[in-house]
C-alpha cells in the first residue's frame, strides 16, 4: 500500500495554494460578513481551469481526476468554507450527474460550458417536507406535448441565486414512489421558473442558498436525464460522488483552523510563555491533527476508489462522517486554545467553527451517513 | 518567434538560514521555487506567446531536481523545457554558469532571450548580463516594460526614480523584474500536460566547451565566508515630531552614542 501523492497532485496543490493565498483568503472574512456570493472567485477559478477538474477535455473540463478536484475543495475550504461549497456543488451535483447519465446533446448544450465554468450549476433534492425522506417528493411533472410542466418548490439550494443551470427531481408518476422521481435540467431563464427566498445561514454565508420555485413551469422534454423514474437512483449516485466533496470542504475547514491555531499558540503568551509550551496546548493539538490525518486519509480513499471506478458508496459515507464530525470538533478546540479571541470576529476560528457545523448537514446528515455505512455491514 | 527564459529555482524564503559552523544555506524543509524575476520573464514571453504565438521554451541548469521548476514552467504555458545538467557543473560561480548556459543556448535557437534580473539566493544580477557577453548579444537589464514592435523590443528600464525607454532590435537578451508583470497561475490541464511532457536533458557531452572553464574549476569567486548577520535591537518609532524637533532628537541621539 503505498501513501504517496503522485507528483501531478503535489503541483496542482501548490497551485491550489497559491490561488487561495492571493485570491480566496483575502476576502473570505467579507463573503461570511456581507453574506456575498463570491462571484470574482468564481471567475478566476474559470481562468485556471478550476471548474470542472474530472470532467474530460472534450466536455470542457480539464480530464483531471476526483482526487485532484477534492485537494481543491479542501485547499479552498481552509481559508473559505463558501468557496469550498460552490465548487463542490458545481462540480459534483451539476457537472457528474450530466457527465454520468446525461445524452451526448445535454452534455454537448449544458456540460461544456459548465464544466469550462461559463456556466454555474446547481442541484435541487430537498424540498420543505422532503429532506432526508427524499422520497417524499412534492414537485410535479407533467408531460404536456413536448414540454415538462413543472410545479412545487426546491429549498436550501446552494449556489441558487448564481447558478445558470439546475438539475432538478421531480415526481413524474406519484404512484410508484422513488421510481416515479425523475431528473430535469432547467436553465434559469425558463418560463414559469423563479428564485425565491435566500436564508439567513449561521454559516457558509456567500454560498447563496436560496428556494426553487415552479409555477408551471416548461422545461422541453430533451432535458429529462435518462428516462422517466430514474431520478431517484441519479440524486443518490450524485449524492455519493458530493458526499467526497463534502467530506473534503470539511476535512479543509479543519485543517485551516489547526494551521491558524498553530501559528497562534506560538505568539500568544501568558504566565511568561508561549502557550504552545503548555503541555495542554501540545495534547490538544496532537489530537486535532490525528483525527485531520484520518479524515484526509478516509477522503482520498473515497476519492481514488471512485477514480479507479470501484464501488465507493460506503467510503464516501464514512469519509464525510468523520470528516464532519472532525470539523467540528477541531473548530471547537481550535476556537477554545484562542480563548476569548476565538470568540471574536477579529479570527477567523469563530466562522470556521459556524462553516463546520453544515457539513454534519448537507448532502445526507451524519446519520443518514451511519445508515449507508451500516447498511454495508449489516 | 523564438523565445528561451532562462529560470533558477530557489528556497522559498527571502530569510535563507545559514548552518553557523559551516556557513553553507540549510535547505531541508524549504520548499522551492521558481526565482520571482525569473518568473515574470517567463510571464513576459507568455504574453508575447499570447499576443504573437511566440514559441517558449524553458531552460535551467540545476541538479536533477530542477525538474520542478521546469514542469511548472509547463503548466504556465511554455511549449517546451531544457534541463542543463550534469555533475561537472557543479559548483559554479556567475562565469561559469553564465558561461555554460550560453554554450547550451549556441545549441538553440532563439530571438530572444529572457533572464530574471538576479535570483533571491544569490542577487548578483551577474548571470543575465554575462550571458549576453559570452553570445556577443545586445541586452537591456532591469526590464520593468516590454512590448515587441517589428522585429524590435520597446522597453522600459527601470533606472532609479525614472527609467529608460530603449528599442533594441533581437536577437537580444534583458533581464527582467518583477515590477514588469503579475506571473499567471499553472492552470490545472497545464499541470497534467507538463507532466506528459518530455523534459530535454543536455549534460557536458552535449557542449562544446573544456572542463576546465565550467563548475568549480572554471570559477574565479571563491566564498571566503557566510554568515548570518547579528540580530539588532527593535529600531523605536517617533511619529508626533516636526521637522525641526525630529533634526534635535537625531543629533542627541548620535551623541549619545558617541557617533558625532
Amino acid at each position: 500500500m503505498d501513501f504517496s501523492i503522485k507528483k501531478e497532485h503535489e503541483m496542482l496543490r501548490q497551485l491550489y495554494r497559491e490561488f487561495v493565498e492571493n485570491e480566496v483568503r483575502p476576502i473570505a472574512a467579507d463573503i461570511d460578513e456581507e453574506e456575498r456570493f463570491p462571484a470574482e472567485t468564481v471567475k478566476k477559478l474559470q481562468k485556471y481551469g478550476m471548474m470542472g477538474i474530472p470532467i474530460p477535455k472534450e466536455y470542457g473540463g480539464e480530464g483531471g481526476d476526483i482526487l485532484a478536484y477534492v485537494m481543491l475543495v479542501e485547499e479552498l475550504s481552509k481559508a473559505c468554507a463558501t468557496t469550498g461549497v460552490v465548487v463542490s456543488a458545481h462540480t459534483s451535483l451539476c457537472c457528474s450527474p450530466i457527465y454520468e447519465f446525461g445524452t451526448e446533446e445535454q452534455k454537448q448544450k449544458y456540460l461544456k460550458p459548465l464544466a469550462s465554468g461559463k456556466l454555474i450549476g446547481a442541484f435541487g433534492l430537498t424540498e420543505p417536507n422532503a429532506g432526508t425522506d427524499a422520497a417524499g417528493q412534492q414537485t410535479k411533472a407533467v408531460l404536456d406535448g413536448d414540454y415538462y410542466v413543472l410545479n412545487g418548490s426546491k429549498i436550501f439550494i446552494t449556489n441558487a441565486s448564481a447558478a445558470d443551470v439546475f438539475i432538478v427531481m421531480a415526481m413524474t408518476d406519484k404512484s410508484k414512489g422513488t421510481r416515479g422521481i425523475s431528473a430535469f435540467i432547467v436553465e434559469k431563464g425558463f418560463e414559469g421558473f423563479r428564485i425565491g427566498k435566500k436564508e439567513l445561514k449561521m454559516g457558509i454565508r456567500g454560498s447563496a442558498t436560496c428556494e426553487l420555485i415552479f409555477e408551471n413551469c416548461k422545461v422541453p422534454k430533451e432535458n429529462l436525464i435518462g428516462r422517466e423514474g430514474k431520478g431517484f437512483g441519479l440524486a443518490m449516485k450524485t449524492l455519493d460522488g458530493g458526499r467526497i466533496g463534502i467530506a473534503a470542504q470539511a476535512l479543509g475547514i479543519a485543517q485551516g483552523a489547526i494551521d491558524e491555531t498553530v501559528k497562534y499558540v506560538k505568539e500568544r503568551k501568558q504566565f511568561g510563555r508561549p502557550i504552545a509550551k503548555f503541555q495542554n496546548t501540545q495534547f490538544t493539538l496532537a489530537d486535532m491533527q490525528t483525527r485531520t490525518d484520518a479524515s484526509r486519509l478516509l477522503v482520498y480513499r473515497a476519492a481514488c476508489k471512485k477514480d479507479n471506478k470501484l464501488p465507493y458508496s460506503y467510503d464516501a459515507a464514512m469519509a464525510k462522517l468523520y470528516a464532519a464530525e472532525t470539523a467540528m470538533w477541531v473548530t471547537n478546540r481550535a476556537v477554545q486554545l484562542h480563548g476569548g479571541y476565538g470568540y471574536t470576529r477579529e479570527y477567523p476560528l469563530e466562522r470556521m467553527m459556524r462553516d463546520a457545523k453544515i457539513t454534519e448537514i448537507y448532502e445526507g446528515t451524519s446519520e443518514v451517513q451511519r445508515m449507508v455505512i451500516s447498511a454495508h455491514m449489516l | 518567434m523564438k523565445i528561451i527564459v532562462c529560470i533558477k529555482q530557489v528556497p522559498d524564503t527571502t530569510e535563507v538560514k545559514l548552518d553557523p559552523k559551516t556557513g553553507t544555506l540549510i535547505r531541508e524543509g524549504v520548499p522551492s521555487i521558481i526565482n520571482p524575476d525569473d518568473k515574470s520573464g517567463l510571464e513576459a514571453a507568455l504574453k508575447l506567446k499570447d499576443e504573437y504565438n511566440a514559441h517558449v521554451t524553458a531552460l535551467t541548469m540545476g541538479p536533477p531536481q530542477a525538474d520542478v521548476a521546469l514542469r511548472e514552467a509547463l503548466a504556465m504555458g511554455a511549449d517546451d523545457a531544457v534541463l542543463l545538467t550534469d555533475r561537472a557543473f557543479a559548483g559554479a560561480d556567475t562565469w561559469a554558469t553564465s558561461l555554460t548556459l550560453a554554450k547550451a543556448l549556441e545549441k538553440m535557437e532563439y530571438d530572444l532571450i529572457i533572464t530574471g534580473r538576479q535570483a533571491i539566493d544569490g542577487d548578483t544580477a551577474q548571470v543575465g548580463p554575462e550571458i549576453a557577453e559570452h553570445l556577443g548579444l545586445p541586452h537591456i537589464s532591469y526590464v520593468e516594460g516590454l512590448e515587441k514592435e517589428d522585429n524590435n523590443l520597446i522597453v522600459k528600464r527601470k533606472f532609479e526614480d525614472e527609467y529608460h525607454k530603449i528599442r533594441i532590435k533581437m536577437p537580444c537578451l534583458i533581464t527582467a523584474l518583477t515590477e514588469l508583470n503579475e506571473p499567471r497561475y499553472m492552470n490545472v490541464a497545464g499541470v497534467y500536460d507538463a507532466y506528459k511532457k518530455e523534459i530535454k536533458i543536455m549534460t557536458f557531452d552535449d557542449l562544446d566547451i573544456d572542463k576546465e572553464e565550467i563548475g568549480l574549476k572554471g570559477s574565479p569567486t571563491r566564498v571566503k565566508k557566510s554568515f548570518t548577520k547579528g540580530a539588532k535591537a527593535a529600531g523605536k518609532l517617533y511619529t508626533d515630531l516636526d521637522a525641526n524637533e525630529a533634526a534635535k532628537l537625531i543629533v542627541e541621539k548620535l551623541k549619545e552614542k558617541f557617533i558625532i
